[in-house]
């Protein structure tokens, strides 16, 4: 059981990240493990934002060497960075581990990416215009504290809270996932996926990295792999209900739209609100009900639906 | 009035089952032999409690009904439940309590008794193990709507998710709108009134009851088989509707009734006693 959110700002953009946070804090039940958001801020002019980690949080308690090899990961991303021609406009330590640079980049992304990935413990969370992705152990507020969120100003967001079922508690294998290695595009799933090594071997063979054991990992992947055949989204989301198997609902988001899809089997919750100046959808309505004081009317969508909403 | 006429006048004793167990269970003097909850409080229906559910956790809420009732309150008006968990829980009173808002998973489970007003939405596997009384849901409800209920009448005016009245074992489910997938997915007694559409495999699995369809039915799972309607039956419905203020949009006889194809030889071929045992 793990629960999922998601929210677009219709209007104006907004405090994203207090308002995801929010959500999250409501479904803390669902998962404690872990928590992580993908907050679409406004992208600046020839601007990415790239947020990635050196290590695991686990990593810190193990041992006097790793503060100093935390230190040679960076120095060695940096150096990376410099020889690829990037140019780092700014870099906030957001914990000990993790870090968010803005970098200023017209070359080939997925060749940056790959290189710095290459380097031991280091994982690009996130790389896009708009994308953010932070993850950590904790629940909502612990992460969004560390990292924060609670001012973010933005127009969507998705996030996760997760009880580990089939792979490990650490930041790996938390939600979201970036749909690497495409900009902007990020998945958060509930669920489990009973042909995941089969497409996990399949999206290999075509090239794909895979970073953790989770299979939600896989949807990020596959619909990566899909796109990067022209697939639109919303087609390739609905040739995930076809060819995932498994019992799952997940939500992905673009830098301007936000998309849904269930399984057949309809085996894992949903609800809806929809409204002129917002979406919301949640595992639980309680968490929707967390940032609108109002009334309002919800429903769930039916299996093997899917939904695509436009900013 | 004798108790065959009583069963006839509930519309029973016509089903076109090749099973038994509807007629044979059933008891037009059960309700003679109702005995009234352990636990039920004396209530007064015209004393009326409320609150404002806001800032109050589940455990709260489900306390301050549970305190009215002991005041003798016999119509409870709970504000602002906002779809929290578990709320309504295990009532075994008669009583009018209404929800000014919506609920969230789990609520009303294993009431016995109550009738229960919601305005809003209710969320997953609500009015599980239903024993009997009355809810009525202004708007939508998700899915496992009903599930194991016994007895009672469980009514959405609006869409309900899948699974609906998965393991029914009696009591009616009455939806004004369509319904998800494997509704009435093993089955084993009571009516379900759906005047919307149906999603995949209806009434898959099902071991005996009723199913009645107003909409489109995208397919019938396995054990499920179309029934003929009778005048006694549709006559019933149109009672059921008309309590709640519903209608059929194209008529209650046009209703498609599914009932079990009982493709189940093991569960078939047991006497009545032994299957009640079961169920």
């Amino acid at each position: 059981m793990c629960g999922i959110a998601g929210i677009i700002r219709r209007g104006q953009p907004g405090n994203i990240g207090g308002e995801m946070t929010s959500m999250l804090r409501s479904l803390k039940h669902r998962g404690p493990d872990s928590t992580g958001f993908a907050v679409y801020g406004t992208p600046g002019k020839n601007q990415y934002v790239m947020r990635f980690k050196v290590a695991e949080q686990e990593d810190i308690n193990k041992g006097f060497d790793i503060h100093q090899q935390i230190k040679d990961r960076r120095a060695e991303v940096n150096k990376r960075l410099k020889e690829h021609g990037v140019e780092i406009l700014s870099e906030v330590e957001a914990t000990e581990y993790a870090f968010r640079y803005t970098i200023r980049f017209d070359g080939d992304m997925h060749r940056m990416a790959d290189y710095i990935e290459d380097i031991e413990g280091a994982e690009i969370m996130s790389l896009g215009e708009g994308l953010e992705l932070i993850k950590d152990l904790g629940d909502a507020d612990v992460v969004s504290e560390q990292y924060g969120l609670g001012n973010f100003n933005g127009s969507h967001a998705i996030g996760h809270t997760r009880m580990a079922t089939e792979s490990d508690v650490d930041i790996r294998s938390a939600h979201p996932y970036w749909a690497y290695p495409f900009n902007d595009v990020s998945v958060v799933h509930n669920g489990q996926l009973t042909n995941y090594w089969k497409w996990r071997r399949k999206m290999e063979q075509r090239g794909h990295r895979f970073m953790s054991h989770c299979d939600s990992e896989l949807i990020a992947v596959y619909l990566a792999d899909k796109m990067n055949n022209n697939i639109d989204l919303e087609q390739a989301m609905h040739d995930s209900l076809d060819e995932l198997d498994g019992v799952f609902t997940y939500v992905v988001a673009t830098s301007d739209r936000l998309g849904m899809a269930k399984d057949l089997m309809a085996a894992k919750p949903m609800v809806l609100y929809e409204s002129d100046d917002f979406v919301a959808l949640a595992s639980e309505e309680v968490a929707i009900r967390s940032i609108f004081p109002h009334e309002i009317d919800t429903f769930d969508p039916y299996e093997g639906e899917v939904r695509v909403w436009q900013l | 009035m004798a108790t065959v006429d009583k069963s006839f006048e509930a519309g029973l004793h016509s089903e076109q089952l090749r099973g038994r167990t509807q007629q044979t269970f059933f008891s037009a003097t059960e309700e003679e032999n109702f005995t009234y909850p352990y636990n039920a409080f004396e209530v007064d229906r015209a004393k009326k409690g409320e609150f404002d559910a806001q800032d109050l956790e589940t455990s709260e809420i489900n306390i301050k009904i549970r305190s009215l009732m002991e005041e003798g309150c016999g119509h409870i008006v709970v504000k602002n439940p906002r779809a929290k968990h578990s709320i309504g829980v295990g009532i075994l009173n008669r009583l009018t309590l209404d929800f000014e808002g919506s609920l969230g998973y789990f609520g009303c489970g294993l009431i016995d008794g109550p009738n229960v007003n919601i305005s809003g939405r209710v969320g997953w596997s609500f009015g599980e193990n239903m024993m009997a009384g009355t809810v009525i849901i202004e708007k939508n409800a998700g899915s496992t709507f009903g599930a194991a209920i016994r007895g009672g009448d469980l009514v959405c005016k609006g869409d309900v998710g899948s699974r609906t009245g998965i393991d029914m074992k009696g009591g009616n489910i009455i939806v004004g709108g369509r319904t998800g997938t494997l509704s009435g997915f093993m089955m084993q007694r009571g009516r379900m009134i759906v005047l919307g559409d149906a999603g995949a495999n209806l009434g898959d699995s099902m071991y005996d009851g009723t199913i009645y369809i107003g909409g489109k039915i995208t397919s019938l799972g396995v054990d499920a088989v179309p029934g003929e309607m009778t005048e006694l039956e549709a006559g019933w419905i149109e009672r059921k509707l008309a309590l709640y203020g519903m209608k059929a949009p194209n008529g209650v006889k046009n209703l498609q009734k599914i009932v079990a194809g009982k493709q189940l030889w093991n569960y078939d071929n047991l006497e009545p006693h032994e299957k009640k045992i079961i169920l």
